[in-house]
């Protein structure tokens, strides 16, 4: 089973809830798909035994096959390719812009001459490690690098689908977070008990119902804030897997990258049934 | 006219509640939510909204079933998997590059534009506000970004006012490179945690490579003293200063609750450090 732990919100305990459950059950591959912000090595501590460097395709262009035709600019949707004509007998150029790229390959099919071969271009590396039978794998997103969901991409294809999966996702509801949960069998959405969790909850619960991913929901620091959380899921039929009261050991605990199920074993019998829960709603 | 961001790498450190501290404190300004795939500076603000857009951003495929005589040429040259076995498109997949309809044989795939959310001009008891909303499962959220920031800008030149103020969205990819591009100030909020740590190391790295001046505050720093030495101390050595330090302090959340801004709420002690702050960015 795939299970991603994801939010609308940043910072409500994805990671956290995430680790935890890793933690807890047995046979777990561990994928970190915030790859802008990965964090989850920080608690697991895995020993990363190899590292792959992830790249997309961009297009190089052979200038002395290239006629200046126009065509690659013509068909790329990103504006990546420009191309300058030449005149009164004088050389035209071409230029790439590597950053707009999303790595089609419209350009290189339609080049007429073959003049246009794809080239990779690094965006992050993918590290892979372990910790007991747990093993661990995450992207870490080049710095000034925009496109994180080719690398998410690129992180879910180590995903072994024999073995109970977690992914822990990257907050918000656009592409970045849609590339992680997508094709998962569940997610467990992380949220507390404020006017902003639950604005953004209820703009990642529309996500889920449109993907029609089943999800459930959990609520850290469960005694701050509101009961409007709890409202809003009663009132959707939405499951509350959990809940997670705010501890000052738990906080300090967390800055200090120590789990929850290392500093209050109570909790790892917790996990174990969010996870059963998880299987019954899944049946 | 200053433009200032609030950024943090690590989401939740709290940019929203340090942004919209600043809004009840500027004077002169217009206040931006760059966080557009999940908005909450609203919920502090307020807003009346003035002016409603929509926002056409990338293409997106149409497959026309009676033309269509499923070849599977367009299956075949799909790189994002958006094209399904039944010939419809998974339109969260399509990143929009158009290549299907190009290769297709039979003339059955078009392009249409995609309306990918909306954005907002509204009036607050703070003064203006520019914000969006991306459509669910949306992308090009970087685009909204900057569409957003330049309206605000204008807005700015247009009124006279001395500050954008913009409250950005966590990470370091596309939305927060267009939220940081071209602002006189970045204030990264972080937390005395390593992830806190972590994170603001990558998005001051960010910043840098930008070339963009960076500050820095350390929220909840008392919840642990020895990791916000460790900011601290980093900070130092990247000569990055750390302006102010926030206390835990629990009537925050009770602020949130009633829709108040910290500097708004009585009694709230880490509402009186956030004062200081904008006193030394102003």
């Amino acid at each position: 089973m795939i299970i991603s732990v994801a939010s609308g919100k940043g910072g409500t305990g994805k990671t956290t809830v995430a680790v935890n459950l890793a933690l807890s059950l047995k046979n777990v591959q561990f994928l970190d798909c915030d790859v802008e912000e990965p964090n989850a090595h920080i608690f697991l501590k895995p020993h990363i035994g190899g590292e792959k460097k992830a790249f997309i395709p961009v297009p190089e262009v052979d200038e002395a096959k290239c006629t200046y035709c126009g065509k690659c600019r013509e068909v790329c949707a990103y504006h990546a390719i420009a191309v300058l004509p030449g005149s009164d007998g004088k050389k035209g150029s071409v230029l790439v812009f590597p950053h707009l790229c999303h790595g089609c390959g419209a350009c290189s099919l339609f080049c007429s001459q073959g003049a246009i071969k794809e080239v990779n271009r690094e965006i992050g590396v993918i590290e892979i490690g372990e910790k007991g039978d747990l093993q661990f794998i995450h992207g870490c997103l080049n710095i000034g690098e925009a496109m994180s969901p080719p690398l998410i991409r690129q992180v879910k294809e180590y995903i072994n689908a024999t073995r109970t999966v977690i992914i822990d996702a990257p907050p918000g509801t656009s592409c970045p977070v849609i590339t992680a949960v997508k094709g998962n069998d569940f997610c467990v959405l992380v949220t507390e008990p404020t006017p902003f969790g639950l604005n953004d909850l209820i703009l990642a619960v529309e996500v889920l119902r449109k993907l029609q991913i089943p999800f459930g929901v959990v609520i850290n620091r469960s005694d701050i804030g509101d009961g409007k959380v709890e409202d809003y899921c009663g009132n959707e039929n939405i499951p509350i897997l959990m809940k997670i009261p705010f501890s000052r050991e738990i906080a300090v605990s967390y800055s200090e990258g120590v789990p929850i199920v290392e500093s209050d074993v109570s909790y790892k019998d917790k996990f174990i049934n969010l996870y059963l829960d998880i299987c019954k709603i899944k049946k | 006219m200053k433009q200032i961001v609030v950024i943090s790498g690590k989401g939740g450190t709290g940019k929203t509640v340090v942004a919209g501290s600043f809004a009840a404190l500027a004077k002169n300004k217009v206040m931006v939510d760059c966080d557009v795939d999940a908005a909450d500076l609203h919920l502090l603000l307020h807003p009346t909204v003035k002016e409603r857009h929509e926002f056409r951003s990338g293409q997106t495929v149409v497959i026309d079933k009676k033309v269509c005589k499923k070849c599977g040429k367009c299956t075949s040259v799909c790189r994002f998997g958006a094209i399904k076995t039944d010939y419809t498109i998974e339109h969260f997949s399509c990143e929009g590059c158009a290549l299907c309809s190009h290769m297709c044989p039979h003339g059955a795939i078009r392009m249409e534009e995609n309306i990918a959310g909306e954005w907002f001009v509204s009036d607050t008891q703070h003064g203006p506000f520019v914000h969006a909303k991306l459509g669910i499962a949306e992308e090009n959220s970087g685009k909204l970004v900057a569409k957003i920031r330049q309206v605000a800008k204008e807005l700015a030149e247009k009124q006279n006012l001395n500050y954008v103020i913009i409250d950005g969205p966590p990470g370091i990819g596309c939305p927060v490179i267009a939220s940081l591009s071209g602002v006189d100030c970045a204030l990264i909020v972080t937390e005395p945690t390593l992830s806190g740590l972590h994170d603001a190391q990558r998005v001051m790295e960010l910043a840098e490579h930008f070339n963009i001046s960076v500050k820095l505050v350390v929220n909840k720093y008392d919840l642990n003293l020895a990791m916000t030495e460790r900011i601290e101390e980093f900070c130092r050595k990247q000569g990055v200063p750390v302006i102010g330090k926030i206390v835990f302090d629990k009537t925050v959340v009770k602020a949130l609750v009633v829709g108040k801004t910290i500097v708004e709420y009585a009694g709230c002690s880490a509402g009186v450090e956030v004062r200081k702050i904008w006193e030394d960015l102003e």
